[in-house]
């Protein structure tokens, strides 16, 4: 039974962490369509401002020995900051383009950011101490337990709520579901294509940024490669999920971090190292049992 | 109205100018003829075939796949099985005897590569190819970490994370010319025939092709079958060209570049998928030359490491803004003048206007 919660810890822990990215990847997809393979590189970009101004990871000068208070404001801020700037420089010349080509073109974005960031910080991967006293233990009725899972499943609890309020409370949320649903037609009834477009960058920015603290407080290191795994597995969760349904998205992520966490537990020894490989094959049946999506959004339907 | 002249004369000088366009690349390796310079001829022509491969599938489907590079991968492996030699081989205990104990020549190893990862293809495509849009590419992508798990993994028959060392190099030129050139020429043929058209009919108007009768999964297990089986063959020819192979190789980072020069060169021609890899390959060779140092006037200019990557991402970008549909924006190269005059479809187009 406490194995049972152990796993269920974990998985919901693991879960957060793909729900939170593919919900950063799903809201820019939802308003043009982009499929934003640069979002990894976005959290790793996130995750190395912690170490600004100085590309010496032994001194931490200014933003990671920030107090909490600030330093998540100040990271928030440098997600949404990257992400509209990125928009604005490029993105923006790609709203005729097909998806292909948008897709190509956030790769080659991608791309530039990560060797921006190799070239400045190079590829070995360093030790920070993001809030250390998050790693102790406490022993709830025989269970041991880190405090960062639960802190991290309280945070994406939070994000979620937040998010999903600011969309069905506010007028901007309102256009932004509007322009998730049908684009052109929001903007015939006075919606602001940039504006809308703009501030699902800002949101996708700042899921980065929450997603790149959690993993830099959890491994204690920071790696260029950190955010690319987390996006490969976010954005299937976005496709299983119903391409254009955020909350699809979200259960859909936590989906995939229990399937994977169940798996790492459950397995007998030989087969475990296949197990990303049997993660994939449940991929692969879900798209052909459902290939919309578990729960796909009704304009998401193709005809052929 | 002048009558109407086959596809086949219309479009013959298409593969006549990319092959050409080869024959370049390789006079000019037989000129320069140093070493490191052989090689990068060798990697373009690679490029040229996994490249050529991806346009059979994604330029006449309109599907894309990021799944191929696992068939480059499975036909890597095919030809270092069967080509390395039987003392090294001898820790894979996981492999038939019968492929311990041989020895084949590389050119048997790259056909069986090609045959392989065509039959692989065949049964993926099988499974998936009633799916289309964003859900196909996200099942190959899906094929593709799948395959590269198991690779990466399977320790008795691959090595796992392990190179896989003693794949006899190939160092001459021609045997990945040959492989190129013929690559072109099937991707030509099955692009004129009837089924490669019955695919961009589909890719164009998928209704209307499936209301006239067209079968779009048939069309598209053929072309996805094809293209694995030119992946397979590409890896393979990677394989011969640096002796050792590890699944890490032909993962994201290959299939991305692969995309990215289909893609930059025009996505839905063959031409764009060759002039893709040639451009992208030139911007690339010009960067490592700056990277190592220019001398000029006696001093000497060069760029810091790194930079070679972000010019070339910038490249990628400024070209697509510039240029959306790719450099041949989608259309093939084709001459109209001598000797193809009497054939092009000029006569019939001025047919029309009258």
């Amino acid at each position: 039974m406490l194995e049972y919660l152990q796993i269920f810890i974990d998985a919901l822990n693991l879960g957060s962490i793909y729900a939170l990215c593919a919900l950063g990847i799903a809201l820019i997809f939802g308003v043009m369509r982009l499929v934003n393979f640069a979002h990894g590189d976005m959290i790793a970009f996130c995750v190395f401002a912690l170490l600004w101004p100085s590309v010496d990871a032994a001194a931490i000068v200014f933003a990671g020995s920030l107090p909490f208070w600030l330093l998540i404001p100040f990271m928030l801020a440098v997600g949404a900051g990257v992400a509209v700037l990125l928009e604005i420089v490029v993105f923006r010349r790609f709203r005729n383009a097909n998806p292909a080509t948008m897709m190509i073109a956030s790769f080659a974005l991608g791309f530039v950011l990560k060797y921006f960031l190799l070239m400045l910080y190079s590829s070995r991967p360093k030790s920070i101490g993001l809030w250390p006293s998050l790693g102790q233990q406490v022993e709830v009725a025989g269970l041991r337990i880190q405090y960062l899972p639960i802190v991290n499943i309280c945070v994406t609890i939070l994000v979620l709520v937040a998010l999903s309020l600011f969309l069905k409370r506010t007028r901007y949320g309102l256009e932004m579901r509007a322009a998730a649903e049908n684009f052109t037609m929001a903007r015939m009834l006075g919606v602001r294509a940039n504006h809308v477009i703009m501030l699902a960058f800002a949101f996708s920015g700042m899921l980065a940024a929450v997603v790149g603290m959690i993993l830099a407080a959890q491994s204690g290191t920071v790696d260029i490669q950190m955010g690319a795994n987390v996006m490969l597995v976010a954005f299937i969760a976005t496709v299983i999920g119903g391409l254009g349904s955020l909350p699809g998205a979200v259960i859909a992520g936590f989906l995939i971090g229990f399937i994977s966490t169940f798996m790492q537990a459950k397995l007998p020894v030989d087969a475990r190292p296949f197990r990303d490989a049997f993660v994939y094959a449940a991929v692969i049946v879900s798209l052909i049992w459902r290939p919309n999506g578990l729960f796909a959004p009704k304009s998401a339907k193709q005809r052929v | 109205m002048a009558e109407r002249t086959s596809i086949f004369a219309r479009t013959v000088s298409t593969p006549i100018i990319l092959i050409s366009i080869l024959v370049l690349v390789v006079v000019s390796a037989w000129f320069v003829g140093r070493g490191p310079f052989n090689q990068t001829v060798i990697e373009i022509f690679i490029r040229v075939v996994l490249v050529v491969g991806l346009y059979v599938f994604i330029g006449n489907s309109g599907v894309i796949s990021f799944g191929h590079i696992g068939f480059a991968c499975i036909g890597a492996y095919m030809t270092a099985w069967l080509t390395a030699l039987p003392a090294i081989k001898k820790k894979y205990i996981g492999l038939p005897d019968i492929v311990l104990s041989s020895k084949l020549h590389f050119g048997l190893g790259m056909l069986a590569a090609l045959v392989f990862a065509g039959v692989c293809a065949f049964v993926v495509a099988k499974v998936l190819m009633r799916l289309s849009g964003i859900a196909a590419s996200i099942a190959t992508f899906a094929v593709l970490a799948f395959i590269i798990q198991v690779y990466s993994n399977w320790t008795s028959v691959t090595g796992a994370q392990m190179s896989f060392v003693g794949i006899p190099i190939v160092r001459s030129v021609w045997p990945y010319f040959i492989c190129a050139v013929l690559t072109v020429l099937v991707a030509y043929v099955h692009s004129i025939s009837g089924s490669g058209l019955a695919l961009r009919s589909a890719r164009d108007e998928a209704i209307a092709a499936a209301a006239s009768g067209i079968d779009i999964t048939r069309e598209r297990v053929i072309a996805f079958t094809l293209s694995g089986a030119i992946m397979g063959l590409g890896g393979a020819m990677f394989a011969h060209s640096v002796g050792v192979v590890t699944p890490d190789t032909f993962y994201l980072t290959l299939t991305f570049t692969t995309l990215s020069m289909l893609v930059v060169g025009g996505m839905n021609s063959l031409s764009g998928a060759v002039l893709g890899v040639v451009v992208l390959s030139i911007i690339i060779q010009f960067l490592r030359w700056l990277e190592k140092g220019v001398d000029i006037g006696g001093s000497v200019l060069s760029i810091p490491l790194g930079l070679q990557e972000i010019g070339l991402g910038i490249a990628m970008i400024v070209i697509l803004i510039f240029r959306p549909t790719g450099l041949t924006r989608n259309q093939e190269l084709v001459w109209r003048g001598w000797p193809f005059n009497g054939l092009s479809g000029r006569n019939h187009v001025a047919g029309l206007k009258k």
